[in-house]
């Protein structure tokens, strides 16, 4: 196995200062999220403007936590405990394309170990850990849903069900 | 379901949509609950609370904003139907919304949907804005004085959040911690303000009671289990798939077996869970020759529940003990540790899994797990805590066997000693 990088939680939050900056279409884009709740609630809008700050940063980091306080008015800690309950928010910088392979009963019994074994034995990761080129990372997670489709993975926010090896292969080979 | 661009609202309305909104505001909002409640519809997200009941709970005098929440989280282990739902039918779901909020006196809808499934809330999106550009949300919709906005909110990763006060705390941009009932929603829920959440099976299926009537949607079902159902099948079977089928449907043996194609590989039934993992696991005898109606008096009769409807089928080559292993590491990874005998709890058994997998069981460990769980069930502080005893409870009555082999004998049924 290739060295890799464990993504589990962070040892390293609040420790930065930095303000993260976003570009204006950015900014209006958080302003509609906020605009869908009463004015005095603007705080209901944090986890959609938490996976802007993902999709934005490419993980949960300080600064874009930083920004959030501000632009919700809240405190960083009030930020960093919503964003730590939830299994999406990445508290380390992911790889490129990161594969979630769900590992919950009817994808198990219907080969998820099989795939696991063969997407990580092709990345030279374990699950849980980062290519050296930070192209992938492969995370194990509970069910997202596709239990008639096992077994499934999710890469990005695409769905990939009814795996076999060979497919496999083909959606690994996509990702290049 | 299937019908092609059903999606759109120009099919949906060329199919007859949007009809029984303009039947609802055609009557006063009481009759509406009303048609609802003689409909018999049960909540369709696992707890089959009478839908009429809970609406009829909203005060009408309450001078605050009322709210009409849709639970989209969808996240229990064998249940995938909302996501058929909102996939191919998402205006269905925003004219239920709609009527309720005629019914209700409310002005705004939230779609609050697990955040995996952002591909839905693209549709859901796409569809709120249609429905906005033809006047069926905002102001005065179809010249009925209702003022009405339904707006997506994006969950993440959180099972917990299908409980329904999780899932307000949620909303409000805070941790998935469930709330203590009463106060109920329907009193003080999202803003502490009334709210009424429901279910996505359950909120598309009042544009058909409206436009049949309740009695008649009533009749499709039971008396007590009014109108259809729909179960997602996964698991060992020939076809799985999501299925529609009146409540009462009879019988359960003849849904696996000839509906849903039989068994994979001519292989024997070992196993079903039918509502979700969060309800008692079937074994084989329970269920074959026995003709178990599908509805939630039925299953409850024959050792199990309707729960969400997620049927979990598992053939003979699945050990019992190393499948109910993997829903215990389930709920103890989506426990949200607000309560101590669910965190601790759901841990601990965990652990007892994990040793026995390792070949280092005890005999005294099957009656071990089931003190944990007694000391979990119905002392936990929301539901999650039970649901994750329910599982280890019926694996360890129905399958004595597969748990004694491995105590004992430290293998597993299936002749295979590695981890599921």
């Amino acid at each position: 196995m290739a060295a890799a990088t464990p993504t589990s939680y962070t040892d390293k939050i609040l420790v930065s200062d930095e303000v993260a900056e976003f570009s204006a279409a950015v900014v209006e884009e958080m302003k509609m999220h906020v605009a869908k709740y009463p004015a005095e609630r603007s705080r209901s809008a944090l986890i959609p403007l938490l996976f802007v700050i993902q999709r934005e940063r490419g993980w949960v980091d300080n600064p874009g936590v930083n920004f959030l306080a501000k632009f919700l008015n809240l405190e960083v800690t009030d930020v960093w405990e919503t964003a730590t309950f939830y299994s999406m928010f990445n508290m380390r910088p992911v790889g490129r394309h990161h594969i979630q392979i769900c590992k919950t009963l009817s994808c198990k019994i219907m080969g998820e170990p099989e795939i696991t074994d063969h997407i990580c034995s092709k990345l030279g990761i374990h699950p849980g850990e980062t290519t050296e080129d930070g192209k992938y990372t492969v995370t194990m997670v509970e069910c997202l849903g596709s239990c008639g489709t096992a077994p499934m993975m999710q890469i990005g926010f695409d769905y990939h069900e009814d795996l076999t090896t060979e497919k496999v292969d083909k959606i690994l080979e996509a990702c290049k | 379901m299937h019908v092609k661009d059903g999606h759109t609202l120009k099919v949906y309305r060329d199919h007859g949509g949007y009809k029984a909104l303009e039947k609802a505001l055609k009557m006063a909002p009481a009759d509406v609950i009303d048609e609802v409640k003689k409909s018999a519809l049960r909540g369709r997200g696992g707890a089959g609370f009478p839908t009429g009941m809970k609406w009829s709970f909203v005060p009408k005098d309450s001078p605050k904003v009322k709210y009409v929440v849709c639970n989209a989280d969808e996240s229990e282990p064998g249940t995938f139907k909302d996501r058929y739902l909102m996939e191919r039918d998402p205006h269905a779901l925003l004219e239920g919304m709609i009527i309720a909020g005629w019914a209700l006196g409310s002005t705004t809808g939230f779609i609050y949907t697990r955040g995996e499934y952002k591909y839905l809330i693209d549709v859901m999106d796409v569809a709120i804005a249609e429905a906005r550009e033809a006047g069926l949300l905002g102001k005065n919709i179809l010249g009925s004085g209702l003022d009405m906005d339904i707006h997506t909110h994006t969950g993440a990763g959180a099972y917990i959040c299908g409980e329904e006060t999780a899932l307000l705390s949620s909303l409000e941009g805070h941790r998935g911690h469930p709330r203590l009932k009463p106060p109920f929603p329907a009193v003080e829920g999202v803003y502490a303000s009334p709210t009424v959440v429901n279910n996505v099976e359950t909120l598309t299926a009042v544009p058909q009671i409206i436009n049949m009537g309740g009695e008649a949607w009533q009749k499709l079902g039971t008396e007590k289990s009014g109108g259809t159902k729909l179960w997602s099948v996964s698991g060992h079977v020939n076809k799985p798939g999501v299925y529609e089928l009146p409540m009462g449907y009879a019988d359960m043996e003849k849904f696996i077996m000839e509906d849903c194609g039989g068994i994979r590989g001519g292989k024997k039934l070992k196993a079903c869970i039918p509502g979700g993992s969060s309800v008692y696991i079937m074994n084989a005898g329970q269920i074959v020759g026995k003709n178990v109606p599908m509805d939630y008096e039925g299953l409850v009769a024959a050792g199990s529940s309707v729960g969400s409807g997620g049927f979990i089928v598992m053939d003979e080559t699945v050990d019992i003990v190393e499948s109910t292993k993997n829903l215990t590491e389930f709920y103890k990874h989506e426990s949200c540790g607000w309560c101590t005998p669910c965190r601790e709890g759901t841990d601990w058994l965990v652990k007892i899994f994990n040793r026995i997998s390792e070949g280092s069981g005890r005999p005294e460990d099957a009656q071990l797990m089931l003190d944990i769980c007694d000391n979990i069930e119905g002392k936990s502080f929301c539901p999650l805590g039970d649901a994750a005893a329910w599982p280890i409870q019926s694996a360890i009555k129905q399958f004595p066997d597969d748990f004694k082999k491995w105590l004992v004998d430290k293998t597993a049924s299936n002749g295979v000693t590695a981890n599921i």
